[in-house]
């Protein structure tokens, strides 16, 4: 049906009104990053620093505890992602592919450990972690953060491996490949976008975890930047460092967005795959 | 190239459900092979086991004299075109083709070779480098059947190939199918819903249901002597007529009148083990405009009103509702579901073909004639065509204990 | 080939051999371990990492426990329960909890559904809008609470002038600001769920009814609502419980002072603050029960249909 100007324009401006709503926040804290940090408590919350600086981020970068959680949480959050999308790529190509008895089961778990709330397990894992001197080490953290992405990481993939026509793989078997040849060269280039979207919505999990992060570390050893974050405002009592904070925001938040406007149709295709077809 | 020998072969599921059960067929080296049947009939599990995509649960399989139930597909050399074609997407149609060649270790010079010969043959060598999502239907369906002949098997399997296609590529196709065996000689089986599909390729047709081999033999055999109501009513289009019939005074008493018995009939009827009502079937295009039959010819002939007429151009399918009951068996009401072969609606109305030249028009009466030779009788308790068995013409290879058993 | 399993009519019914009898075919039993074997390290990890330390909560819960002294540990029985239920401080959380998850929930469910609508039919600029909402859902979750508190904040805050003075201190004023920070930041997950959904609804279906005479708003009740029924339960309780263990946005906006504290919080702060294993895990395993309770809720009132119940297979 054809559009009139009316209902085009209608369209545009309730497009604008999201758009802003869903950016303003985050030019808010950019904003904060560029003030100069004498001026931010006085300055009446403007969207425009009266007078730019990269002093915020000059300052976090000197600091050796941002930078250690930095490194932190990149490394965490890799291995993290790999290992999860490794095991969930197996389970997941399990349940859309093979029969076998306890699949029921298996999503049933996946399912409950998706909504499983996490601070149940913080004060168990926190014990147990001390006992085996897992406590504020990156293991400490990569343990968790995998768990309580397997589910998605199944769920996901299981959504892609399902819409793979299986005639290739019987295809490919009668073509003369052996087993692995048939998922070498036929099964995982098709599984690859899927496998690469999983791997983007656990990395993002993962880089967004705050509680466990608080919960698991003492110091910068294991500590990831959220918690950092969390830690900041503490610490000085004399001035908020707002303008800190916020360039630090900036910096662990940037990435993420790239990511995600970048790869945002597999990511929507992602996200939305599993929840459809309950 | 081989001949493929299935002995006994049996498919049960884990859950017990058996999906094909005792399949005993020769296919003879080179011979065009067609099983047919409606869905669930088993037809695509024996095709599949023959492939090694599904284990044999029983029974024994031999390409070329060896056994090779335990074999790998890849072990079996035989290609398979899939009714998706089953074209890898991130392949180009060179890449395609060439895949079966370069598992099996072809120097890239032969590969190269045998790819745009096969490319010639089916018309697509300026489609070799492009993608299978930038080819018509029609194209992808040739670069499957290209996958399939490069590397010489010793048989081609084809699950439905032409399905996809629209009616009147599917013809065409059809066509190019047949010439394209013949030219290879290869032995092929061939695995299709569609009757016309199956008489017009097959050197001899297999006809399945739940799971069991009703009838094998060559397009003519089972349309000439179909063994039961099931394959009589499957083959042919339009399918025969049913009409319930009783036997009396040598003659049978159906809603078309009193039929006289022949020779042929009266051996069937003696034959058979109970009394009791039978099955006579009629086949639509064994009716004529009586008009335009010469007088002289001995025939029966009835009166009823045309209700539908439908020209066809070199025929006219003339429609009439009978009165009385309707032939009802687990058979017919199998092939009634099968909406691709019989209108369920249709079953208490009667076909008939006639000349175009007829004068038959909607809502008047029509006297039409027909050849009471041509009449068959059915067992309505087991299916079994008696005039068939009387005939005593042999059609199958196995005489599988059929209808009887799939009906309690 | 699965039809054929499905149409073949069972002729094994004359006294045949009883399908029990009937053994699994090599590549079955293959096909079984193979199963196994792929689903076992996710399995054993999840195991690991969630049954064991949920067991192992249940008993330092049974437990006196408190960090300042070990030596003191000793089993109490369901005293902790006990302390913690008589607790005003729990009920005060747990009613913040369900406070901040049925209102947030309810909003988001009301503004994603309008999102929804306005990115699946808008056609104009639709990319740009996805790609908007989608910043929301990546940036981190702390940060943006920041962000939140910030522009709260008298004298530096663009949003200070909405409130007049100091909204976080004011228990009521402080949830409400919570519960926007989280509307914020998952809506346009709701969103993408319930266009998933719409995508589900055929547009024939739509133009049958348009010519049948329903309006707009009669096509949206008695036609895409029935049919996005999965997506809307899924969307519901995926999010649902996802706001009951709200943590990170109040710690950033309040930390939970002021009355404003989730039970997420609360278990945080007798673990962390008071170092009391026994109390934080008694309280732990509540939350864990209250969990399970919701989601019993919501697959009775919405039937089977659960997610990923076709997960089932193809079998």
């Amino acid at each position: 049906m054809a559009a009139t100007g009316a209902q085009k324009s209608g369209w545009g401006i309730a497009n604008l009104a999201v758009i802003a709503w869903a950016l303003f926040p985050v030019w808010w804290l950019v904003s904060l990053s560029f003030k100069v940090p004498a001026n931010i408590a006085t300055d009446g919350g403007s969207f425009w620093p009266t007078q730019w600086t990269l002093e915020n981020y000059r300052g976090i970068f000197k600091l050796g505890e941002f930078v250690h959680a930095l490194v932190n949480s990149i490394g965490i959050a890799v291995i993290s992602t790999v290992i999860a999308v490794a095991l969930a790529t197996m389970a997941a190509y399990a349940i859309a592919r093979l029969r076998f008895p306890g699949k029921g089961l298996l999503i049933g778990m996946a399912l409950l450990i998706a909504m499983f709330p996490q601070i149940s397990l913080v004060s168990p894992l926190f014990s147990i972690e001390r006992g085996l001197h897992l406590f504020n080490t990156w293991p400490g953290l990569i343990i968790p953060y995998m768990t309580f992405s397997l589910p998605l990481g199944i769920y996901v993939l299981s959504a892609f491996f399902r819409e793979i026509p299986w005639d290739l793989e019987k295809a490919a078997k009668m073509d003369g490949a052996t087993p692995a040849q048939a998922f070498r060269q036929v099964i995982a280039p098709l599984a690859m976008p899927g496998i690469f979207t999983t791997a983007i919505l656990i990395f993002i999990f993962c880089w967004n975890d705050f509680l466990f992060s608080i919960s698991l570390t003492s110091t910068t050893a294991s500590r990831t930047v959220p918690a950092e974050l969390g830690f900041f405002t503490g610490l000085s009592s004399f001035q908020t460092p707002t303008g800190a904070i916020a360039a630090a925001a900036v910096v662990i938040t940037v990435p993420i967005i790239i990511f995600v406007l970048f790869f945002q149709r597999r990511i929507v295709a992602g996200l939305t795959s599993g929840a459809v077809k309950g | 190239m081989a001949e493929i020998v299935l002995d006994g072969v049996t498919k049960r599921y884990p859950d017990g459900a058996l999906a094909v059960q005792a399949v005993d067929l020769t296919i003879a080296d080179g011979e065009f092979i067609i099983l047919v049947g409606p869905s669930g009939c088993g037809k695509s599990t024996t095709l599949n086991m023959i492939a090694g995509l599904e284990d044999i649960t029983d029974g024994e399989l031999r390409i070329g004299g060896d056994v090779v139930n335990n074999k790998a597909p890849k072990d079996r050399d035989i290609a398979m075109v899939f009714q998706s074609y089953a074209l890898y997407p991130h392949m180009t149609v060179r890449e395609n083709m060439g895949f079966p060649l370069k598992l099996a270790k072809v120097d890239k010079a032969t590969i190269r070779q045998k790819v745009e010969e096969a490319a010639e043959v089916l018309e697509l060598t300026a489609h070799l480098d492009r993608k299978p999502s930038n080819l018509s239907g029609g194209q992808r369906q040739r670069v499957a059947m290209g996958r399939a002949i490069v590397r010489s098997p010793k048989a081609f399997l084809m699950d439905e190939p032409l399905s996809n296609l629209d009616a009147k590529l599917r013809v065409q196709m059809r066509t190019q199918v047949s010439r394209l065996q013949r030219r290879l000689g290869t032995t092929t089986v061939y695995v299709t819903h569609d009757q016309t599909e199956a008489m017009t390729l097959g050197d001899r047709v297999v006809v399945m249901r739940g799971g069991i081999v009703q009838q094998v033999g060559t397009p003519k055999e089972l349309y000439d002597t179909p063994r039961n109501l099931f394959v009589a009513g499957f083959i042919g289009s339009p399918s025969m007529n049913f009409l319930p019939a009783t036997v009396e005074n040598d003659a049978l008493i159906c809603a078309l009148g009193s039929i006289p018995l022949d020779d042929n009939h009266r051996r069937a009827l003696q034959a058979r083990s109970g009394e009791g009502p039978v099955i006579v079937g009629l086949r639509p295009e064994h009716f004529e405009d009586a008009a335009l039959i010469d007088s002289s010819h001995p025939g029966v002939t009835f009166d009823g009103t045309v209700e539908v007429l439908e020209s066809m151009g070199s025929d006219v399918f003339a429609y009439f509702t009978l009165e009385g009951e309707r032939a009802t068996t687990a058979e017919l009401e199998e092939l009634a579901r099968d909406s691709g072969s019989v209108d369920a609606a249709a079953v208490d109305q009667l076909v008939t073909r006639l000349d175009p030249n007829t004068g038959a028009r909607e809502g008047e009466s029509l006297s039409v004639w027909f050849d009471p030779a041509n009449v068959q009788i059915f067992d309505p308790q087991n299916g079994d065509n008696l005039t068939a068995a009387s005939a005593q013409v042999s059609t199958g290879q196995h005489a599988a204990d059929t209808t009887g058993r799939t009906e309690d | 080939m699965s039809d054929v399993r499905q149409t073949v009519a069972e002729p094994q019914t004359g006294g045949a051999a009883p399908a029990a009898a009937v053994q699994a075919t090599d590549g079955a039993r293959e096909e079984r371990r193979l199963g196994w074997m792929l689903c076992a390290p996710a399995v054993i990890v999840m195991l690991l990492v969630t049954a064991y330390p949920i067991i192992y909560a249940i008993y330092l819960s049974l437990k006196r426990y408190d960090l300042r002294f070990p030596q003191d540990s000793k089993f109490i029985g369901l005293q902790n329960y006990a302390t913690v239920l008589k607790s005003s401080y729990w009920w005060h959380a747990l009613l913040v909890t369900m406070l901040i998850m049925v209102i947030s929930v309810a909003i988001e469910f009301v503004l994603g559904m309008g999102l929804a609508l306005v990115m699946h039919r808008t056609l104009f600029g639709r990319g740009s809008v996805r790609t908007a909402i989608l910043v929301p859902y990546g940036i981190v979750t702390i940060a943006a609470g920041f962000g939140w508190q910030y522009a709260w904040t008298p004298g530096q805050g663009y949003l200070q002038h909405l409130t007049g003075g100091t909204p976080l201190v004011h228990t009521f004023q402080a949830i409400a600001l919570i519960i926007l920070a989280e509307i914020w930041k998952t809506t346009p997950f709701m969103a993408l769920l319930l266009m998933a959904g719409l995508a589900l609804v055929p547009d024939d279906l739509l133009n049958a009814a348009r010519v049948d005479g329903a309006s707009a708003w009669q096509r949206f009740t008695t036609i895409m609502l029935p049919l996005m029924k999965p997506a809307i339960l899924v969307a519901l309780l995926f999010r649902s419980l996802d706001a009951f263990r709200i943590f990170d946005n109040i710690y950033a906006l309040t930390n939970g002072s002021h009355n404003t504290g989730s039970v997420s919080i609360l278990g945080y702060d007798n673990l962390f603050t008071a170092l009391n294993l026994g109390i934080g895990s008694a309280i732990s395993v509540l939350i864990f029960i209250c969990v399970a309770i919701i989601a019993f809720i919501f697959i009775r009132l919405f039937g089977t249909a659960t997610p990923g119940s076709d997960l089932g297979g193809r079998a």
